[in-house]
């Protein structure tokens, strides 16, 4: 089981460089969502679901929905001039 | 190239905190005094199966009033903020991208899925883990979606702060019947404590959570749409 938890962090940390490196905007998002949606299942696994539940849902969802939307809203804009 | 250094510097003093903070972690061998008290006493005192929502929602429901306001107090300077940049038309539509086939047709087939699902986890909330924030937040995530698929789209401001407010207000009702008809403010053992484990059990708890649900959903809701409400022309 800790190791599982030890991996997941390794992945929340691989998913976090990404996130810093990539060029990429969308990928960027999306590598912070998955950030999150790692720290949960580790969350899950060292027993403490309701934690695991407001990070995977704040976290990884909402906050990943809310960075595409602003991004969806700098792009209209940024055609209108 | 000394602004890095000094940045790197920075990093490596948290780091160090961090370290020695996960270096110096011995695991209890047992429970401490507090947490023996609400692992042994949850279940008769509160009828409350998960532990964790007997805690935020009775124990510590005074900490957990003040946390729902401090969410009101944001919702609403985020909508006074954003109502001062300027004047938008209502419901712009020029410039507006289409959001695509895929996302409006998954948007339709996933919103009753999502509110549904954040109806269960709020309304469950005493038994399975989960709860009025998680359950709240589930919903202004469906708002959200819609949103994303159909930007013009509005929800009625009315309705948002009716049931912001609404679900404010009962939630103090509920504390106050606590104080006069059980051991004190926002007490659950107003309402039968029921059976141990099944869905109307665990006296208030469902119903604060259920108040919590809507009105952290609404919030949400309000300030998503106070950010695609503002145009910073």
């Amino acid at each position: 089981m800790i190791y599982v938890a030890g991996l997941m962090g390794l992945a929340m940390l691989g998913a976090a460089i990404v996130a810093l490196a990539t060029k990429s905007t969308a990928v960027a998002v999306i590598a912070a969502g998955l950030v999150s949606l790692f720290a949960s299942v580790v969350f899950v696994l060292l027993a403490a679901p309701d934690v695991a539940m407001t990070e995977a849902a704040i976290g990884s969802g909402l906050t990943t929905f809310l960075f595409f939307f602003v991004l969806s809203r700098i792009r209209r804009e940024g055609g209108n001039g | 190239m000394v602004r890095a250094f000094v940045t790197l510097v920075f990093v490596a003093i948290l780091g160090l905190a961090f370290g020695r903070l996960a270096l110096d972690y011995v695991p209890d061998a047992a429970l401490n005094q507090t947490a023996v008290h609400y692992a042994e006493l949850t279940p008769p005192e509160t009828g409350a199966q998960n532990v964790v929502a007997a805690i935020i929602v009775t124990y510590r429901g005074l900490d957990t009033l003040g946390e729902v306001t401090v969410l009101f107090l944001t919702a609403a300077i985020v909508a006074l903020v954003l109502a001062q940049t300027s004047g938008p038309t209502k419901g712009r539509g020029s410039g507006l991208l289409p959001s695509g086939e895929l996302l409006q047709t998954g948007t339709r087939m996933l919103t009753p899925l999502i509110l549904l699902f954040g109806i269960y986890v709020f309304v469950n909330g005493h038994l399975t883990p989960g709860g009025g924030f998680q359950g709240g937040a589930i919903l202004a995530s469906a708002a959200l979606l819609l949103l994303l698929a159909d930007p013009v789209r509005r929800f009625s401001h009315r309705l948002l702060s009716w049931v912001e407010s609404g679900s404010g207000v009962f939630y103090v009702l509920i504390g106050v019947f606590g104080l006069f008809l059980a051991g004190g403010f926002l007490d659950n053992r107003i309402l039968p404590l029921g059976d141990f484990g099944s869905i109307f059990s665990a006296g208030a708890i469902p119903l604060i959570y259920a108040l919590i649900g809507l009105k952290v959903g609404a919030e949400f809701s309000s300030i998503l749409e106070s950010l695609e409400e503002a145009e910073d022309h």
